[in-house]
């Protein structure tokens, strides 16, 4: 199945994991304490984060810590950016317009 | 202009605030006559092209946003929802092929258009059902490489535009 990022980060439990281990790599119980919620419910969170490919996975020992792809993140900011200039290159655009449409009042 | 840009991707939802130095009549008029709305919507070098507006409850805009080249054409439908002249105005926006056949989910938007001292502050609420829509949204007026020739504009209308000192 194919994972809308946007899904990942709408639901306000992932995105408070995601604060949780942008500072450090955890564990599925460390991130679990933090939480009034079952062990299996913060499973699920980090397996749909881990299908957006925003946490990766790292085996230490008998443990598997959870960390964030920062690089994934950045991505996200990326695009948004990318909206915001389209409506300020727009928005600049309208003021010529509006600034010939006065002219043209003014004279008419 | 100044413009307030918020994405909040818990409501999916995005709001966008300008002001715009004219009355609201002329604001009004550049967003609803299609040869006004032509001569801004797209970010250049991306040009917008309507082919039917009908600016009525129940009426459409179908229109393309062209390529620099003039090969491409990313069409799209706007459906007017509710109109309260020079106050509001609602649209549900689809992306379509040139047949006019939506591609689905869209995305709902409220306009609100407000004079104050002479200038018009303009308010625009986009929700998404999808946030992944956005991606589209992005793409559709905006390519790789597109983002220097954006610049290169900028600085030619700074060069162009005389002294604003009517503005803030």
């Amino acid at each position: 199945m194919k994972r809308d990022v946007f899904q990942a980060i709408a639901d306000p439990t992932r995105r408070a994991i995601i604060a949780l281990i942008a500072i450090q790599a955890m564990t599925p119980n460390a991130i679990a304490e933090n939480f009034h919620t079952t062990r299996q419910a913060v499973s699920k969170h980090l397996r749909i984060l881990t299908e957006c490919e925003l946490v990766r996975q790292e085996q230490k020992g008998r443990e598997i810590f959870y960390s964030l792809e920062i690089e994934k993140m950045k991505e996200i900011d990326e695009w948004l950016e990318q909206y915001r200039k389209i409506w300020e290159t727009r928005f600049k655009q309208l003021d010529e317009v509006l600034k010939v449409m006065k002219k043209q009042k003014r004279e008419g | 202009m100044n413009m307030e840009f918020i994405i909040d991707k818990e409501t999916k939802t995005v709001s966008i605030t300008a002001e715009f130095d004219a009355e609201r009549d002329l604001v009004w008029d550049a967003y609803t006559k299609p040869e006004l709305l032509d001569q801004w919507w797209a970010p250049k070098p991306w040009a917008s092209r309507t082919k039917v507006m009908e600016f009525r409850e129940g009426g459409r805009r179908f229109y393309a946003m062209v390529s620099p080249e003039g090969d491409v054409h990313r069409w799209a439908v706007q459906k007017y929802k509710s109109i309260t002249p020079k106050t509001n105005f609602k649209f549900f926006n689809a992306f379509a092929d040139e047949n006019e056949n939506l591609d689905l989910p869209g995305s709902d938007w409220d306009l609100n258009f407000i004079e104050q001292d002479g200038a018009t502050k303009v308010h625009i609420s986009i929700y998404n059902e999808s946030l992944e829509r956005l991606e589209k949204m992005v793409e559709m007026g905006f390519r790789e490489g597109t983002e220097m020739q954006l610049n290169n504009l900028k600085e030619l209308l700074a060069e162009l535009s005389p002294a604003k000192e009517t503005r803030q």
